[in-house]
């Protein structure tokens, strides 16, 4: 240790630590962002209240979020169930239990893919658009004009899309439910050959209303993670390190949607496991 | 001396290395015309921007008639917040809302206004600005000069104390150009109130304008009238005075004097 002088010792440690200490950065920076995307959710939410309530604009962004989702969301709810009522039936024919079809099909949609798959379906369809016209807003000075006369922009952009989103999605996730259970029915009954009496009565005996008030929290919840992420990423283009202008939308937006998904699939996880 | 209705007091702004504003001392009085000139990327639309609250300075102070903004309560800096409007330089139209909605949109937001108060101030601002038969367009299917003319009308809607204008004839044709600045002095007269501009415009500003100041730098590097800025013997000034080709016909009057280049 003699040899080793103290200038030697401090930069072998300090290569030592750099991966901690950049991990460290990390997380910090991390904890900050879920901070500020806790303030700009806060501060949306006020905006609902304050008044006067921005009821035609609340009413707008339900036709954009709501009512222009639901072919989309009824085209999926139909597929989907038609692929559960196929994989259902013959999974369950091998234990002679395709009696069960209708029970699984709807508890699998209620509790689960109905919630999951709505959000991520407005996510691609509503997230991405408020993502990228907020987004647009930002470069094009839109919000700094908004500011000059003295409308605050959160509650100006961001309130509607929460109150729409979390009055749209459980809508939306209603109808991907009941579409998705005829979907099972087409498959299973129509097409299979499984009685459809057999079918509904399984749907009716073994749905309870916890399973329909679960998903509607679900969707509730993914409604404020979506429409909260999407405005975020689309407000703070402006500060994207990727880059400016048209790219930094597009950056924004792609963020937006990914990071949409993938806290759908956390948030249903963690929910999950505190209502079943 | 009466204290000016607003101060900027050693006020500085950088953005990471880029030092745009260094210590910037300008005094603004109630009810004038004062226009910023520069070159470009000097700072000029930055200064606006800290005037008016969009950035915030790393250091230095807006006094507004005595008092530091950031010594003003919540609700104050409210009110004057809406003394002020902003005339950007690209407009900063809402593009998913029409003429109308746009001109109209801080009437609507701020509450007392009836529907059709709004409709008949919105109504006369367009016929003032000469903007017919496009209430229900859209900003896109505008001219430069156009949007440049619904901005305006967006920013004196709500009848401020304070405008700041960035820019606002870049892009018109002279006769609108001239129709601008004339509706500037027309509406200062009528309301008395305090405008600053930044403009390339020169002559032209000067005919409106009661101050002249000029950045170089991120320094104020000269303030006071379009004719001490003529006699001005500051190196900075001149090259910039000189360089936009005026001078002053026997009346006293400013006028383009192109220079003849070469032998």
């Amino acid at each position: 240790m003699a040899g080793v002088s103290v200038g030697s010792m401090t930069a072998m440690l300090s290569t030592l630590t750099a991966p901690l200490a950049a991990l460290g950065a990390a997380c910090l920076n991390t904890l900050k962002e879920f901070g500020r995307v806790a303030i700009f959710f806060v501060r949306g939410v006020l905006g609902i209240f304050s008044l006067p309530l921005q009821i035609a604009k609340f009413v707008n962004q339900v036709s954009i979020i709501g009512a222009r989702s639901v072919l989309v969301i009824c085209l999926t709810g139909a597929f989907t169930g038609m692929v559960l009522g196929l994989q259902g039936y013959y999974t369950l024919v091998k234990f002679g239990a395709q009696g069960m079809l209708g029970a699984a099909v709807a508890l699998s949609l209620i509790r689960e893919m109905g919630p999951v798959l709505t959000a991520i379906m407005i996510t691609a369809r509503a997230g991405s658009a408020m993502s990228a016209e907020i987004g647009i807003m930002r470069i094009s000075e839109e919000i700094d004009a908004l500011k000059t006369m003295d409308i605050n922009p959160i509650r100006f952009l961001v309130s509607p899309r929460i109150v729409a989103a979390v009055i749209s999605f459980p809508l939306l996730t209603a109808i991907f439910d009941v579409i998705g259970i005829l979907g099972g029915y087409l498959s299973g009954s129509v097409l299979l050959g499984l009685s459809s009496g057999i079918f509904f009565s399984r749907v009716e005996s073994s749905v309870e209303m916890q399973d329909v008030t679960g998903g509607f929290i679900k969707s509730v919840v993914f409604a404020l993670v979506v429409a909260t992420i999407s405005c975020y990423q689309g407000y703070y283009t402006h500060t994207r390190a990727e880059g400016f202008g048209a790219k930094g939308v597009s950056s924004s937006t792609t963020s937006a949607v990914v990071i949409c998904c993938v806290m759908i699939l956390v948030t249903d996880y963690i929910m999950t496991s505190f209502l079943l | 001396m009466s204290e000016p209705f607003i101060r900027i007091d050693k006020l500085s702004k950088s953005f990471g290395e880029n030092h745009v504003i260094r210590g910037v001392d300008l005094d603004i009085n109630r009810g004038e015309i004062l226009t910023l000139i520069g070159k470009s990327g000097v700072g000029k639309s930055i200064l606006l921007k800290l005037l008016i609250n969009l950035i915030e300075p790393d250091s230095g102070r807006i006094l507004f008639e005595g008092r530091p903004l950031d010594a003003l309560t919540k609700a104050e800096r409210k009110a004057f917040q809406k003394k002020m409007s902003y005339v950007f330089q690209g407009t900063a139209l809402l593009d998913s809302l029409t003429v109308f909605e746009n001109i109209a949109l801080p009437l609507q937001e701020r509450r007392g206004a009836s529907r059709e108060e709004i409709r008949r101030r919105v109504r006369e601002k367009l016929q003032q600005l000469d903007l017919v038969d496009i209430e229900e367009k859209y900003p896109s299917q505008l001219s430069g000069g156009m949007k440049k003319r619904v901005a305006l009308a967006r920013a004196l809607v709500t009848e401020p104390e304070v405008v700041l204008f960035d820019e606002p004839t870049t892009g018109l044709d002279p006769i609108r150009k001239h129709a601008v600045h004339r509706l500037i002095t027309d509406y200062q007269k009528k309301f008395g109130f305090t405008a600053v501009l930044v403009s390339h415009e020169i002559p032209d500003v000067f005919y409106i304008s009661q101050r002249i100041a000029m950045i170089d730098e991120g320094r104020i590097v000269f303030a006071g009238t379009p004719e001490e800025l003529r006699q001005s013997a500051n190196p900075v000034v001149r090259q910039f005075v000189d360089a936009a080709r005026f001078d002053v016909n026997p009346a006293g009057e400013f006028n383009i004097c192109p220079r003849v280049e070469g032998p």
